[in-house]
């Protein structure tokens, strides 16, 4: 492989696929902590960006990995991480402060099971609600759910690009079975890419903080003498740890700037749903089994419209009631014990029942012919 | 003829936040005479970062420079974030005994171990000052805390000799007592290439003098001035004679590789042997 990755199919591994969408980005700077299922990550990027002058060290921990990759974000870079749950866990302080600070990173999270060290190697789907609320306080999430290496490509790139464009930490929220699955992909040709960069402050600017839009990102070293804090801060950088209006107007604008261009950020596949008798929301690898379910149940006489989330957070709330207004019931197929489920069910409010289907231990995803018989099984109740 | 000094040149126009007596304005006065004297007219080739506690407001944002006030003990991890991707610029960590050698310690040994280029001054005060007067790492067995209020019953740490044996290219330790000295050593330190550390035994008179039997400041200069041991000496003297004293002196001086000259001598190879591919 040269430095340059070539437009053509190839036949890579999901976490592989991230990494080179990353340099695509132009991500020049890794720091991370080995970790299973997303050691790939760090490994790749530690032999490909010393080639494209890029730098990648190991940490001594998930804690450092995140504030090196803060530190060089700061200094000018696009900067990434890449961990699993006690990792992420770990990582949820520097989360925190990258909020506050409105640093662009990309964290990927490549989900096992869990809590605590629960099974290294096998896949589930449990950091949902920690993408989402992880860290203490108030703030809103961008968290990305792909469920096919070709999608740890596309959505690596993208995650960079809402990073740079909000000034945020974005959460690539993969898992152990799509990251280390090998299928076809296609990288296109560098034209067809979007890649955006933040936007830069011109030398009269002072305020670079808390904007009513998303205010410009100075470097360190380039004199516009900027003190960054993660105690609540006015738009100029200076701390006020008592004022009740400027923390309010800080976490107003946190919150803003993600809630309010939710449409720009919300994306999801869906099939044609209109007046299905089952509705399926699905995100990651669990969505895979979703495919091939409306076809058999289709057979059984079943019609199914499904909606996959691409964007977990902000949660597409509209794409979720449309199905709802559409379908009989709802099912939502997770590798955890119900964490989308409940959203899906704040989002539905009652309009038609929601109905869980929860699969955890072992890294086994939920099979098609499970998810059918959940199908039959809900049509007869609501019949 | 060279420009007086003056820190309010540093400084931002803004009143400083320490109490009467704190040691964190002596370190910043040093520190800034230091800088000033290595013939820097303003703080532009300059990244601070610091972390909570007292002495992690040194810089931020009272410097008129760019500054990172980053959360409890994460300032050397975001400081190597930092000097990695700008390695023309002189990073200086500020930091307390509880921030520096506390909650983060592990990054404390591992910049060192990397001999990373960056300098850091621990401002050690040995106690937990903003949250109260709780014991630090660094507290003096005996000492009455808020969380040892019948007496501190842990061995306090000596985080130079641990920088010096995690591999720093400078290592020295004074109290703010030794004024010129301190001055000197920071010079040093911000010349160095390598991880440099700064010891800086401060007064807190809120926090630590009020509850460990000192009057008032003066008395705490005195306990230094008479418990402060050259280093050469303490090469002669007991254990049980050591006990309490504080050894002052520079510790290590010494041309070993840096992290910023391996990493990129690398980095430079990686292309190199790329494009011969």
């Amino acid at each position: 492989m040269t430095s340059k990755i070539i437009p053509r199919t190839h036949f890579w591994q999901g976490n592989e696929a991230c990494a080179e969408a990353a340099i695509v980005s132009g991500c020049r700077f890794f720091a991370g902590y080995p970790i299973t299922p997303a050691s790939e990550i760090g490994e790749h990027l530690a032999w490909r960006l010393p080639q494209v002058g890029g730098i990648a060290v190991q940490m001594e921990d998930e804690i450092a990995s995140l504030g090196a990759v803060v530190g060089a974000s700061w200094a000018g870079a696009k900067a990434m991480t890449a961990t699993s749950g006690p990792g992420f866990s770990l990582m949820q302080e520097l989360i925190g402060y990258a909020f506050m600070t409105e640093t662009p990173c990309v964290v990927v999270d490549v989900q096992r099971t869990g809590p605590s060290t629960g099974q290294a190697t096998k896949g589930g789907q449990g950091d949902v609600m920690q993408a989402r609320w992880g860290t203490h306080g108030d703030y809103a999430s961008i968290a990305l759910s792909p469920n096919s290496v070709q999608e740890m490509f596309d959505l690596t790139i993208r995650a960079f690009n809402l990073a740079e464009t909000y000034r945020t930490p974005v959460v690539l929220l993969a898992d152990e079975i799509i990251a280390h699955m090998r299928e076809q992909i296609i990288i296109p040709q560098s034209d067809q890419i979007t890649i955006i960069n933040r936007k830069k402050p011109k030398p009269t600017d002072k305020a670079f903080f808390n904007g009513e839009d998303v205010a410009p990102m100075p470097s360190v070293g380039e004199g516009y003498n900027v003190p960054i804090t993660g105690s609540t801060h006015n738009e100029y950088g200076y701390r006020f740890t008592a004022d009740r209006a400027v923390h309010k107007q800080l976490v107003e604008s946190l919150i803003g700037k993600v809630r309010n261009n939710s449409e720009k950020i919300v994306d999801y596949e869906s099939n044609n749903f209109d007046d299905c008798d089952v509705g399926i929301v699905s995100f990651g690898c669990t969505s895979r089994a979703v495919y091939e379910t409306v076809d058999l149940a289709k057979k059984k006489g079943v019609t199914v419209g499904f909606v996959r989330l691409k964007t977990i957070w902000p949660f597409p709330e509209e794409a979720v009631r449309n199905i709802a207004k559409n379908a009989k019931v709802i099912i939502v197929p997770e590798l955890n014990m119900g964490e989308v489920f409940y959203e899906v069910e704040r989002v539905v409010h009652g309009y038609v029942p929601v109905i869980p289907l929860n699969k955890i231990g072992g890294g086994e995803m939920i099979t098609p012919e499970e998810l059918l018989a959940k199908i039959i099984e809900s049509v007869k109740k609501v019949d | 003829m060279t420009e007086a000094f003056t820190s309010r040149k540093y400084l931002r126009d803004m009143s400083l936040p320490f109490c009467v007596g704190c040691g964190c304005v002596t370190v910043i006065n040093h520190f800034l005479r230091a800088v000033h004297e290595l013939g820097h007219k303003d703080l532009s080739k300059f990244v601070f970062c610091s972390g909570i506690g007292c002495a992690g407001w040194i810089p931020s944002p009272y410097f008129k420079a760019d500054s990172i006030h980053t959360p409890h003990g994460r300032s050397i991890p975001v400081a190597t974030g930092v000097k990695l991707l700008r390695s023309d610029l002189n990073v200086v960590v500020f930091g307390g005994d509880g921030d520096i050698a506390g909650i983060g310690m592990g990054h404390l040994v591992h910049a060192a171990r990397r001999n990373l280029d960056i300098t850091v001054v621990m401002v050690n005060n040995m106690i937990y000052g903003m949250t109260g007067g709780q014991v630090a790492p660094t507290t003096p067995i005996g000492t009455k805390t808020t969380t040892t209020p019948y007496g501190s019953f842990e061995q306090p740490l000596d985080v130079t000799r641990l920088v010096v044996a995690a591999g720093a290219s400078f290592v020295a330790r004074w109290t703010t007592a030794h004024g010129e000295q301190l001055k000197e050593s920071l010079k040093k330190a911000v010349a160095t290439k390598g991880f440099a550390f700064v010891e800086a035994v401060s007064p807190c008179p809120t926090a630590f003098g009020r509850r460990a039997g000192f009057k008032d400041v003066a008395e705490t200069f005195r306990w230094y001035r008479d418990n402060s041991v050259p280093l050469e000496e303490t090469e002669k003297m007991t254990v049980e004679e050591l006990t309490s004293k504080i050894a002052v002196g520079e510790y290590v001086d010494r041309k070993i590789p840096t992290f910023t000259e391996t990493i990129f001598k690398t980095i430079r190879e990686a292309k190199k042997s790329e494009k011969t591919n």
